[in-house]
């Protein structure tokens, strides 16, 4: 069965000065429609880069991206992609940010903007409409930035360490929205955490990489039922067997690290 | 530039605290006045009339030139090659500069030639322009539009070399054609660059005008300043320097206007 992307023996390097540090090596993955998968490792080991490939910002050195049966050769316009830095436009205020992706569709100004008020109220910046990014706090700015990328209603939402900046009641409030919005969308997810307890709660699939070069180290199915309590489904037994299992895997790349 | 513009209204304000701004307002005055003294006594007794005329001689000038009317003629003769040079150099400046800054192709072809015409003394083009565009003032427009034509390019392309790839990259993801990625992303983010180029040229549009006016015209500023001087006409010159200093203030007066203006829209300051 094909997914709906394939990451097919890709490996990634990177010139830096006179040698080459390498991201990814033979890097095998395939990810099925509607699927939310976490991408967990440490820090610095290529899982950004893995995201910039199926976002065809960058091309693989070896192997390829396939992405609905196509190689992916220009920039992927079908995934939505929040990256770690926010990408707002900073002389457009929150609302003119969120809607820009209608703006750019050509959506006329009366309807982009009752749907960017809309959005805005679910991610909690209702009040802030016309503030600037410079004056919103890193997790307003994030929230702004999921508020975009779920307007826009992207097929393949790719998150790079999304919420790491949050506090922990937002993060929770985030997940919680980040997965019903995914799943009125019908959205593929793929994205990348430090976190193992976000990885977990969020995920069908934890894919826990090796250091650089990333490799696959571990995959693990999760299957926790669907719709997903984010706030409860972290006390049950089932979590705590798998969020066992995978820490202790975490385990031996971050030791190995640090040796 | 801004840069010291900005210190020195810091020393400004400064100084109003230890002051007061009333006091310090009287004080210029009285500091005006005073040279206009010396010098009024100086003149004919120190230094020849002859080289530094005096106030009374350039005020009667003045007042002369006010009542005839003929001072306005000119003004309005350099405000005009001014204005049009300015926009047209802007224009043009500002257009080529979005231009290179997009295609490398082109900015790597053009590199070589627009560092010798940049290094080029402008004024040298003068007698090429009156060439092209005759005496009128059609020769005086382009002298000012070449000045701030490069000023204006240069600030505008290292504008839109300056905009973050990453607004770049994420304005295309979001389905953005070529055209919106230009018009959405890189002309604003490029707008505050373009603006301080702008913002340094106007002086130089004035300097363009008058340059062209004093090499070959017979009606602006600079046809003044120099008629007056070949007729032996101190009290003139001076006469036309004063006035040619009051429309510079101007000039930055109303720059300094546009800009507060461009603060509020946030085009100018982030």
């Amino acid at each position: 069965m094909t997914g709906m992307i394939e990451i097919q023996h890709v490996s990634k390097g990177f010139r830096r000065g006179d040698n080459v540090v390498e991201a990814l090596r033979d890097f095998n993955l395939t990810i099925e429609k509607r699927e939310v998968i976490a991408i967990i490792g440490p820090s610095g080991c290529g899982k950004s880069t893995l995201l910039n490939m199926i976002a065809g910002l960058y091309m693989p050195s070896k192997g390829r991206v396939i992405y609905k049966g196509a190689a992916v050769t220009d920039v992927n316009t079908d995934v939505g992609y929040m990256t770690q830095k926010d990408n707002l436009l900073p002389w457009r205020n929150v609302r003119d940010n969120i809607a820009f992706p209608l703006e750019l569709a050509g959506v006329d100004k009366a309807e982009r903007e009752a749907r960017a008020v809309a959005v805005i109220k679910q991610v909690g910046l209702d009040g802030f409409e016309a503030r600037f990014p410079t004056e919103l706090s890193g997790g307003m700015r994030k929230r702004a930035c999921l508020a975009r990328m779920m307007l826009y209603g992207a097929e393949t939402a790719l998150l790079d360490e999304p919420f790491a900046a949050l506090d922990a009641q937002l993060k929770l409030v985030m997940h919680e929205l980040l997965l019903r919005l995914a799943a009125e969308n019908g959205q593929t997810v793929v994205f990348v955490t430090h976190d193992l307890m976000e990885a977990v709660t969020l995920a069908d699939r934890v894919i826990v990489c090796t250091r650089r070069p990333a490799m696959i180290a571990l995959e693990q199915k999760i299957s926790l039922p669907r719709p997903r309590d984010v706030l409860n489904v972290r006390f049950t037994n089932e979590f705590k067997e798998l969020y066992d299992a995978l820490w202790e895997r975490l385990r031996v790349e971050y030791q190995e690290e640090r040796v | 530039m801004t840069v010291s513009n900005d210190q020195l209204e810091i020393a400004e304000n400064e100084m109003s605290t230890g002051t007061g701004n009333l006091v310090m307002v009287l004080c210029q005055t009285a500091l005006g006045i005073a040279i206009l003294f010396v010098w009024q006594g100086v003149s004919g007794r120190l230094v020849d009339n002859f080289f530094i005329s005096n106030p009374l001689d350039v005020g009667r000038r003045l007042l002369g030139w006010t009542l005839d009317g003929s001072i306005f003629l000119h003004l309005w003769a350099t405000v005009y090659a001014t204005m049009l040079g300015f926009i047209i150099g802007a224009v043009i400046g500002a257009a080529l500069g979005i231009w290179l800054g997009i295609s490398t192709f082109a900015s790597r072809l053009l590199n070589p030639y627009l560092n010798a015409l940049n290094a080029l003394p402008k004024v040298a083009l003068a007698p090429l322009f009156v060439l092209w565009f005759g005496l009128g003032i059609e020769s005086k427009i382009a002298l000012a539009a070449s000045l701030v034509l490069f000023l204006v390019f240069l600030n505008t392309f290292a504008g839109v070399r300056q905009v973050d790839q990453d607004l770049i990259d994420g304005a295309r993801l979001m389905r953005a054609t070529r055209l919106q990625v230009v018009t959405k992303v890189i002309v604003p983010s490029a707008l505050s660059w373009l603006f301080a180029g702008l913002r340094v040229s106007v002086p130089y549009a004035l300097i363009g005008a008058v340059l062209g006016e004093m090499i070959a015209s017979n009606r602006g500023l600079g046809y003044l300043v120099q008629f007056s001087g070949a007729q032996f006409d101190t009290a003139g010159v001076f006469a036309v320097l004063i006035v040619i200093a009051l429309l510079a203030m101007a000039l930055n007066f109303v720059v300094d206007i546009v800009q507060n203006r461009m603060e509020g829209w946030r085009i100018v300051s982030r």
